[in-house]
């Protein structure tokens, strides 16, 4: 996966539960650190071109045009084959792709991208400054069903001066806006006057990135090949398979028997399942922490919840620790607030809730809450201290998550109920109506800070991401104001207090981030694990000819 | 007999389309729809999107409309288009899997009726023996064996641990470069253990009761006839016995007939096989309406067709059937 396409799959996938954590391994953007096995012994060689590179999905693509594709299979496979005008390198700063280099007016209104010269689409076609006109269009149109004209839609002008001049006016500064450019650009030549539902690009897309679409069958597997014109050299592994297995576990067997080269392990399988000599012979593994969290999330539309004091107290009866060892088998670090522990806007000195069950039953005596039938069940004014938390079917780290917080929650006196529910009567009947007690999920997200979506009073509408009602006047004005500043150290002063806010308030019990745990062929050398994970040199990487496996 | 057949072909419109109205109400009962989950919780997606992409698929009329607009378009032979995201017709889809999952189970009733008729036969005749005995045994543990759990243990045991066979999949990866006969070869072996697996439990359940219709011919009285004329019992059992006990069979295979078409999630799942079960188990997973009910419609037309076809050759088949056939439906 080179750059274009981790930025993709972030924004295609950011802030949106996962409801799969295997995705979520394989996927969520990442920071490397402690890698279990280095392959860095010094081998000088020099890169050759050729072989295949296999990795396997567990589900089949939707459809090959970015702007109508949300699942992350699509995303992935879309991420090699187009190119955004930005992207972030390794470090998960932005840096330039389609656009050679851009400049930020003074007032922060007006984007001026120079995009590169000589670049083709797939089918020899010159890309120029009118494809990117024509991509704001596309994103920006009524009659386009794509989940992603959002942030387009602050665009109030474009302008194409010559060819590889690219001009996009404000008219408030919108951090966030120069990485929205990052989003896959459609050769206009193909796609200029067709109704973009029908376009067979679908099927059979045509970009400007690294690899070549080949073929595509359906349910089956989906094949790339290298792009020999690709402007930034044409990719050493000549050809990339995607297959297509619904199954963990037969994954997880087509990789011992070597026919994968790449998979996200499960925190099990790399622990235990994977420390044989055989596959260490194989593979390599590396571990790095996801861009998303796991949260226990109250909605505080109910009475129960709207003292702050019982969010407090539930918040210090779960141990996260335990959650961490006991589901994630160690594979993850605790949460404390929306942000990923070590990236620049994390901010470390908040309110942490340690798992102290006295300090719990303290702050819940003080709301009022008293044993006083003594039946192990807190009471008040006659009521007892119950509620319910639902979760998503398919994701068994959330309902192991769920068993373990019900029984802490029964230490303190709070009777909690689980359910486990499929996730289309989950969002239809409990998440949408706002018909819920508290409920587990996650969210990923990336690199860019603004949370605006998920946290903003305004966001409280049905369908809308703030669904637990998090209404904070402060918190509003931090997040309209923090996506207004360009510079990283003004704008960390605006989201530091507003993950300070957050810990005080435990809208939610931010619960932990999970590590992705991917293995490697080692056969593919240049796998340089940095904080954006492993593949974002995915172009680099290369295999030895007398290591490559298959000839053609 | 010919009017026979067009009266039971007529009867079977009103049916089928009692079948499409139960099925197009039920599957809407279940909560969520496809725009829900296309563009649910996720910031980028407004409200507005949602409205248009439920206007787009019809979704914002009321239901009785919906399904006339469906059945208007049904009987031009029309599926549909797919509502997930690539809009593909609904008969495209169905065409991608269909092939393999016909193949499948084409040679998995091959495999059941050549082990099974055999197995019931020698069963049904050396009746308490030691082999009886060893079978019975043998098809119930096979009768009760999770497919998926025997699956994963054969494919690590061949995949893996021997490494003769492939794990999943359908083809190898440099399938096309093979020559001719490489490549049957590499069909075969991926086709190994799926065939196996699908069969397993069909067989358990054929054998026994290809052995319990043996042991019921066997003891008729023709039996007894056959016998007291001195006939070897090899042509007793063979030509008198067997004919007989096979008749049930072609309602069995007439009732499998829609099963050609229907496949295994589980099962396609484990084996990454892009079949028909996996289409509709995703299918329901979207809510991908049109979909689903094409899948329906097609199961239900092969249902009632096959349920006819196993009437009809059961009184070809059967003499004591034909002659008086207006007593009405046999199966």
């Amino acid at each position: 996966m080179n750059w274009n396409r981790r930025v993709k799959t972030i924004f295609a996938q950011s802030y949106r539960p996962v409801f799969i954590v295997f995705l979520l391994l394989l996927l969520g953007g990442c920071n490397n650190r402690n890698e279990t096995s280095h392959p860095g012994v010094a081998e000088a060689h020099v890169p050759e071109f050729g072989d295949t590179f296999i990795e396997s999905s567990i589900g089949d693509a939707s459809t090959l045009l970015p702007v109508l594709a949300s699942d992350s299979a699509s995303s992935e496979i879309n991420g090699l084959i187009y190119n955004g005008l930005v992207r972030y390198d390794k470090n998960l700063q932005i840096e330039g792709e389609l656009a050679e280099s851009w400049d930020v007016s003074d007032d922060n209104l007006t984007i001026t991208f120079h995009l590169r010269k000589g670049v083709t689409w797939h089918d020899g076609a010159p890309f120029t400054s009118a494809d990117v006109k024509f991509n704001y269009q596309l994103y920006i149109d009524p009659k386009t069903p794509t989940a992603y004209a959002e942030s387009f839609k602050q665009v109030t002008g474009v302008e194409t001066p010559d060819p590889y001049t690219f001009i996009v006016h404000y008219d408030k500064p919108y951090a966030p806006a120069l990485m929205s450019w990052a989003m896959s650009i459609h050769p206009r030549h193909l796609l200029e006057g067709e109704e973009i539902t029908k376009s067979p690009l679908a099927r059979k897309p045509i970009g400007t990135g690294p690899y070549r679409f080949s073929e595509w069958l359906g349910g089956e597997k989906i094949v790339l090949d290298s792009n020999p014109d690709y402007f930034e050299g044409q990719p050493y592994i000549k050809r990339v398979v995607y297959r297509i297995i619904p199954d963990i576990s037969t994954q997880f067997l087509e990789l011992q028997t070597g026919s994968l080269d790449y998979m996200g392990l499960s925190p099990l399988q790399f622990d235990r399942q994977t420390d044989t000599p055989a596959f260490r012979r194989l593979y390599n593994k590396y571990r790095y922490l996801n861009f998303g969290y796991t949260y226990l999330g109250y909605n505080l539309k109910r009475p129960l919840f709207q003292d702050k004091r019982v969010r407090q107290a539930l918040s210090y009866a779960i141990n996260k620790q335990e959650l961490i060892d006991g589901v994630l088998l160690g594979y993850g670090k605790v949460a404390t607030g929306p942000y990923k522990p070590d990236t620049w806007v994390y901010n470390d000195d908040v309110p942490k809730y340690g798992y102290n069950p006295d300090k719990a039953r303290e702050l819940l005596a003080e709301a009022g809450w008293q044993d006083s039938d003594g039946n192990g069940v807190l009471d008040k004014d006659g009521k007892e201290l119950a509620f319910t938390i639902v979760t998503n079917q398919g994701n068994d780290l959330r309902s192991k998550t769920g068993e373990i917080i019900q029984r802490r929650f029964k230490e303190i006196g709070v009777k909690v109920q689980l359910r486990i529910i499929e996730w289309a009567t989950f969002l239809k009947e409990f998440i949408n109506p706002g018909n819920f007690d508290a409920t587990i999920l996650g969210w990923t997200g990336g690199p860019e800070p603004d949370q605006y979506n998920i946290w903003h009073s305004s966001k409280t509408g049905p369908r809308e991401l703030n669904f637990i009602g998090f209404k904070n006047g402060e918190v509003d004005n931090l997040l309209e104001e923090g996506r207004r500043i360009f510079d990283p150290q003004q704008r960390k002063v605006f989201y530091d207090r507003f993950q300070e806010i957050l810990a005080e308030e435990q809208p939610y019990t931010f619960l932990y981030v999970g590590e992705a745990l991917p293995a490697v062929s080692k056969r593919f050398r240049e796998v340089k694990p940095a904080p954006a994970g492993i593949r974002y040199n995915f172009n680099k990487w290369f295999v030895p000819k007398t290591e490559q496996k298959y000839a053609r | 007999m010919l009017s026979y057949i067009i009266k039971r072909l007529l009867l079977l419109i009103p049916l089928l389309l009692g079948i499409t109205l139960i099925s197009f109400v039920v599957i809407h009962l279940a909560p969520g729809e496809p725009t829900d989950l296309q563009t649910q919780l996720n910031p980028q997606a407004s409200s507005e999107l949602q409205e248009r992409l439920r206007a787009e698929y019809g979704l914002d009329q009321p239901l009785y409309i919906q399904y006339g607009k469906w059945l208007s378009r049904l009987v031009q032979l029309d599926f549909g288009e797919s509502f997930a995201t690539d809009r593909r017709p609904v008969l495209d889809k169905v065409l991608e899997r269909l092939p393999v999952t016909i193949l499948l189970n084409v040679l998995s009733i091959i495999l059941i009726l050549a082990v099974s008729i055999p197995l019931g036969i020698i069963s049904a005749i050396q009746r308490n023996s030691g082999f009886d005995r060893i079978t019975t045994i043998m098809v119930f543990t096979g009768f009760a064996m999770p497919s998926f759990w025997l699956a994963l243990l054969l494919m690590d045991w061949f995949g893996v641990r021997l490494g003769v066979l492939p794990v999943s999949g359908l083809k190898s990866l440099g399938y096309d470069y093979l020559s001719w006969g490489e490549q049957i070869l590499d069909r075969i072996s991926h086709l190994i253990l799926p065939v196996f697996v699908s069969a397993i439990g069909g067989l358990a359940g054929f054998s026994r009761y290809m052995r319990s219709n043996m042991l019921e011919v066997i003891r008729q009285d023709y039996i007894l006839t056959a016998r007291a004329k001195g006939l070897s019992e090899r042509t007793v059992i063979y030509k008198h016995a067997l004919r007989n006990a096979l008749l049930p069979v072609i309602t069995i295979l007439g009732l499998s007939v829609p099963g050609l078409i229907g496949g295994s999630v589980i099962f396609e799942t484990i084996f990454a096989i892009p079949g028909m079960g996996k289409l509709f188990y995703d299918g329901v997973m979207m809510r991908d309406y049109p979909l689903i009910m094409g899948i329906l419609v097609m199961g239900a037309v092969l249902t009632l067709l096959g349920n006819l076809l196993a009437d009809i050759c059961y009184a070809l088949a059967d003499p004591r059937i034909r002659h008086n056939h207006q007593g009405g439906d046999s199966a």
